[in-house]
């Protein structure tokens, strides 16, 4: 896993989530450990393509259930 | 039918940020006028405006309750606050007993308007993220407020222009009269930008006086020559005397009447005939005579035809006993959808201090404004019950008459 993907992911869900800092770990659940709800990922949306620069559909997020799958997803599309 | 009482209130607005501010400001008659030279680049015949400075709310809500508040959402909420600390309703009593809420708004412009310019640009809707719908519908105050605050009663907004607030208390005191509900959140909330006022500063009915800001809004001035737009929020807590027996809740005030019209005439220009009837028909509820009001706080936006017909309107009914009049829009300027709650506020303050606050940059009366007894100054009075009229757009017309709880 890029690091890079990592430190930029974690810093947008401290910052504009306000999500705790030690609670960002790959295996921590969105939804569950997270507390990221249905409306949250519209929001991740924007923010993926604002600073990873490529479209995602909202529909991609539906396997999307670890941190982890989020790093990994944007990995494989990040260019 | 239920008593009404006023168990709380808290205020937002451009001449103080809470109750005490405002007290002072009313007292001694300051304004809260300046110019936003940024309406000079969007071509504005006016720079004019109400000012006043965004809450910062990062450290009082959650991330995902914050960005459903449009502008006039963020006032709401501290407002809301400022009033359910003064009723002593806190968030335990919220969850456990239910409270309604009615709110005044007829507009919520930025958020429209960015995501708009956001769809013409990026041709992808999803772009525009998930706070814009909550913040660009109408009642965007009702229901965030209702989810922040866990409401459980009633909960819409009421839009009737510059009467919105005004009609939103006179709604929630017929509910809780009817025994409908217990406990009402009320009020107005008012968006300030400048994107919101542009279509209102085509119509010419802004004053153009920028060169003294503060002596720009002159209700039944001669000289006036137009409204100052404002915003901010006023919140006051409806509450069914029981109710606030019960809970043991100090009482700040009786909702004695509600008086509504509706013009059947001109959509802007407003008449004498729609006022007079909206204010006989709350007398009537109230129960009182005219000679009965002690103070009235006038609509009077320092329109030239629309202070002439409310003096027109009020020398009619209140000619014979000539009650204390003024205008407090002369130091707020117009606040719009929040109008009616926020001089329903002023004008508790004033019955609260014992004194009339001024209608101020009232030099000289003309041929109608002349009849009324306005006050141009501050007057220490005691004030036993009041009046407060707000117009709007379309003819709708409410009246309020509230008084000391005895």
């Amino acid at each position: 896993m890029k690091p890079e993907i990592v430190a930029k992911v974690n810093e947008f869900l401290a910052e504009e989530f306000e999500i705790e800092a030690a609670l960002l770990t790959p295996e921590a659940r969105l939804v569950e450990d997270l507390g990221i709800e249905s409306l949250d990922f519209v929001d991740i949306v924007v923010i993926i393509e604002r600073d990873f620069g490529f479209k995602v559909k909202r529909e991609d997020m539906e396997g999307v259930h670890t941190l982890e799958d989020l790093y990994k997803y944007i990995e494989t599309r990040a260019v | 039918m239920n008593r009404v009482v006023i168990t709380g209130m808290g205020i937002y607005s451009t001449i103080g940020k809470n109750l005490a501010e405002v007290r002072d400001s009313l007292y001694y008659g300051r304004s809260g006028i300046g110019i936003d030279p940024r309406r000079k680049e969007f071509g504005f015949r006016s720079c004019l405006t109400g000012v006043i400075e965004r809450p910062n709310l990062k450290n009082d809500l959650p991330r995902r309750m914050r960005i459903g508040l449009a502008e006039q959402g963020e006032y709401s909420y501290v407002a809301t606050m400022e009033a359910l600390k003064n009723a002593g309703i806190d968030m335990d009593f919220l969850e456990k007993n239910e409270v309604g809420i009615l709110y005044g708004n007829d507009s919520s412009s930025i958020p429209v308007i960015e995501s708009i310019d956001l769809i013409r640009e990026k041709r992808d809707t999803t772009l525009i993220g998930s706070g814009a719908i909550f913040q660009s519908m109408n009642s965007t105050i009702t229901m965030n407020l209702s989810v922040i605050l866990k409401l459980r009663g009633i909960n819409f907004t009421i839009s009737g222009a510059c009467a919105s607030s005004s009609h939103a208390i006179g709604m929630a005191y017929l509910l809780i009269k009817q025994g409908l509900q217990d406990i009402i959140i009320c009020g107005g909330g008012q968006e300030i930008n400048a994107e919101s006022m542009g279509s209102f500063d085509g119509l010419s009915a802004f004053s153009t006086r920028e060169d003294d800001p503060t002596k720009a809004s002159r209700p039944f001035d001669r000289d006036r020559d137009g409204l100052v737009p404002s915003g901010g929020a006023a919140t006051v807590i409806l509450e069914s005397y029981e109710s606030a027996m019960r809970r043991g809740a100090r009482i700040l005030a009786e909702v004695n009447g509600y008086g509504f019209s509706s013009n059947g005439d001109h959509i802007s220009v407003p008449n004498v005939d729609g006022p007079v009837r909206s204010l006989k028909r709350c007398l009537e509820d109230a129960g009182l005579k005219a000679c009965d009001i002690d103070y009235i706080n006038a609509h009077a936006t320092a329109t030239p035809i629309g202070d002439m017909n409310e003096a027109k309107a009020i020398d009619l009914i209140f000619g014979e006993c000539r009650p204390l009049v003024s205008s407090t829009k002369s130091m707020t300027g117009h606040e719009m959808w929040m109008g009616g709650a926020s001089e329903v506020i002023y004008s508790m303050i004033m019955m609260e201090n014992s004194f009339v606050a001024p209608n101020i940059n009232f030099e000289n009366p003309d041929e109608f404004t002349g009849k009324l007894n306005i006050a141009g100054k501050t007057i220490e009075k005691k004030i036993e019950v009041f009046l407060s009229n707000s117009f709007g757009f379309g003819g709708t017309n409410s009246t309020l008459i509230i008084s000391k709880f005895k």
